[in-house]
């Protein structure tokens, strides 16, 4: 349905860098990241808004970089504001329709209204909307419009939680009805909720993208681990140590043996926080990551107490409430920290 | 509408005071104009048809020029609001020169272009046309003057018009033409309406440029002017009251339009 080919685009200081994808009929194609990453830059070059660099853009097995914006038969859902608010919510959806000069308009915009739930509202001005209305009038403008492709920019982003969830029932059944979505979001939740197929964007790149299941099970990205709430995420690189079953990950100045047949190169740990043993003096054990570190902070959590260590990298500790006033722990106390070369879950 | 409390420091009561003077200075003399004329005077002047022809000159001139210009002063503040472009400073500074220079120059410059000596004042020659002292050349006079209200007050009125409106109505499939007549236009409409009235009261009162180009047909400023050298300020100030009067009741009335709009 769509490939993109080494998009990249320059827009003031920032870059879109060799973005490279692949969306089939029907997906469900969330791109994830934080605000600033380059996800709705990225949108609105497929949608032809902004003018790209270099790269293909092959929207139904046509190549489509520098085709008009009108002729690429793509619709936008922005978060809000893409109304236009000199006419109805009738006329709105109308706008396509009159634009292709299509007949039986009153008929085919009372469908799309129907169908995205709007139905009742459609003599009414934008401005008097409410937030999750305005969503749907957009919708159902898209919808008229009969494009077989809608690209969704935050479309959830300002609306309360009732709204949201009603909003994307909506949007899982337009995808139902074989309408391909492409939706930018920060929001994790929405992206699981939504998607059959993800895309990480970090900084103007394209840095994973898989099934839900996958990004969450195997994150690449600290963005990820931070949502899902993986503790201990690094990236770093994996080298064999001569005469050893052990290998060595290196994570700047940090060197982490673990016990793994993934091979060298670049790599991704996470160690468990309750993996983790916190002493007073270094431990004579089968450990074979030992580091001395200070505490930075000290948290409790849903089950026990989180110390964070600061051993270059500020690894967090799951420890009892016992053993943090047992051991004495505080805030600025140096420590030993052990683990077990075992106990690194190492994936590429 | 929310009240906020008000600032009852010295400084308000200070500015307050010097901006009555301001207000006063431009309320007092046409207020003053109106309590030198009798009642009487002005029915008088109503009843003479040179000062009706002159006024009514003035309005529908300086109105056809507003016209006639806006087709081609609307999408030149399109390009100026939506297009970057090598010398765009420079094309913005152009257009406010009409209001820099004195008018008496402005109307020495449009003459330049339509005597018999130019290339349009030929042609026009050519076939039985000419500009000066004729409406045509008023309303080119008018328009120069007063242009660069229409332009600039168009040119911002696109410029708030967010430019994604636009974008999502090529993507629904509208052609640019489309886009600019269906969102542009219409989203913009305030500000081009205002600079229409602008453009249009600013026109019908010019003085200098007028005169230089038709000294006849005598628009209302002209024959106020006249009437002033050859008989003296007690018989200009019924013309000038008349005058002034059709301008502010036009004004106020298309104010409300707007403001209805």
């Amino acid at each position: 349905m769509l490939s993109v080919e080494n998009l990249s685009l320059q827009v003031g200081n920032f870059n879109l860098s060799d973005i490279s994808f692949k969306v089939d009929k029907g997906d469900y194609f969330v791109l994830l990241g934080i605000s600033g990453a380059g996800k709705s830059l990225l949108l609105e070059s497929i949608a032809g808004l902004i003018e790209i660099n270099s790269g293909n853009i092959f929207l139904r097995e046509k190549n489509i970089f520098d085709e008009k914006i009108q002729n690429r038969n793509i619709s936008i859902v922005y978060q809000s504001s893409d109304l236009f608010p000199h006419m109805t919510v009738f006329e709105n959806i109308a706008y396509p329709l009159n634009c292709k000069k299509e007949s039986n308009i009153k008929e085919k915009v009372l469908k799309a209204a129907y169908h995205a739930g709007i139905a009742d509202k459609l003599d009414r001005k934008p401005e008097t909307l409410s937030g999750g209305e305005y969503q749907r009038a957009a919708i159902a403008r898209s919808l008229a419009a009969g494009n077989d492709i809608f690209f969704l920019d935050e479309p959830l982003s300002s609306l309360d939680s009732k709204s949201k969830s009603e909003l994307r029932a909506l949007l899982r059944k337009i995808n139902r009805s074989g309408i391909t979505i492409i939706h930018v979001t920060h929001d994790y939740e929405e992206a699981v909720s939504l998607a059959n197929k993800i895309g990480i964007i970090e900084n103007g790149k394209l840095t994973h993208v898989a099934a839900p299941e996958e990004i969450f099970k195997h994150p690449k990205s600290e963005f990820v681990a931070k949502f899902i709430g993986t503790k201990n995420f690094m990236r770093g690189k994996l080298k064999s140590i001569q005469n050893s079953d052990l290998k060595e990950f290196i994570f700047g100045e940090i060197k982490i043996f673990c016990l793994t047949d993934i091979p060298d190169g670049g790599a991704y740990l996470i160690i468990s926080p309750e993996e983790i043993v916190i002493s007073n003096q270094v431990q004579l054990s089968s450990s074979r990551n030992h580091f001395k570190g200070r505490i930075i902070d000290i948290a409790p959590a849903k089950l026990g107490i989180e110390v964070t260590v600061n051993i270059g990298y500020e690894l967090v500790v799951l420890v009892s409430f016992d053993a943090l006033s047992s051991l004495g722990l505080e805030i600025g106390k140096d420590v030993w920290i052990d683990f077990k070369a075992s106990s690194c879950k190492i994936y590429n | 509408m929310r009240s906020y409390s008000k600032n009852k420091s010295p400084l308000y009561l200070i500015f307050t005071f010097l901006g009555g003077i301001v207000l006063l200075f431009i309320v007092a003399p046409i207020a003053g104009m109106y309590l030198n004329t009798s009642i009487g005077s002005i029915a008088e002047t109503i009843g003479n048809e040179e000062v009706r022809n002159s006024i009514w000159l003035s309005l529908w001139t300086s109105m056809a020029g507003t016209i006639l210009f806006s087709i081609l002063a609307i999408p030149l503040a399109y390009l100026l609001a939506r297009n970057k472009f090598p010398l765009k400073g420079l094309v913005n500074a152009v257009i406010d020169v009409p209001i820099i220079i004195p008018h008496s120059a402005a109307g020495i410059a449009v003459l330049g272009i339509i005597t018999r000596d130019s290339f349009l004042g030929r042609a026009a020659d050519s076939i039985g046309f000419k500009f000066i002292d004729n409406q045509a050349g008023i309303i080119l006079a008018m328009a120069f003057v007063s242009i660069p209200f229409l332009i600039n007050s168009a040119r911002d009125g696109f410029t708030a018009v967010p430019e994604r409106l636009e974008k999502i109505a090529l993507t629904l499939g509208a052609s640019p033409l489309r886009v600019f007549f269906t969102i542009s236009l219409p989203l913009a409409w305030r500000s081009i309406l205002s600079g229409f009235i602008l453009m249009w009261a600013r026109g019908m009162s010019e003085f200098g440029a007028v005169i230089i180009i038709a000294y006849n047909p005598k628009t209302a400023p002209v024959l106020i002017f006249e009437r002033f050298t050859s008989y003296g300020l007690k018989y200009s100030l019924p013309v000038a009251g008349i005058f002034v009067g059709v301008c502010l009741i036009i004004f106020i009335l298309m104010r409300i339009v707007k403001k209805k709009n």
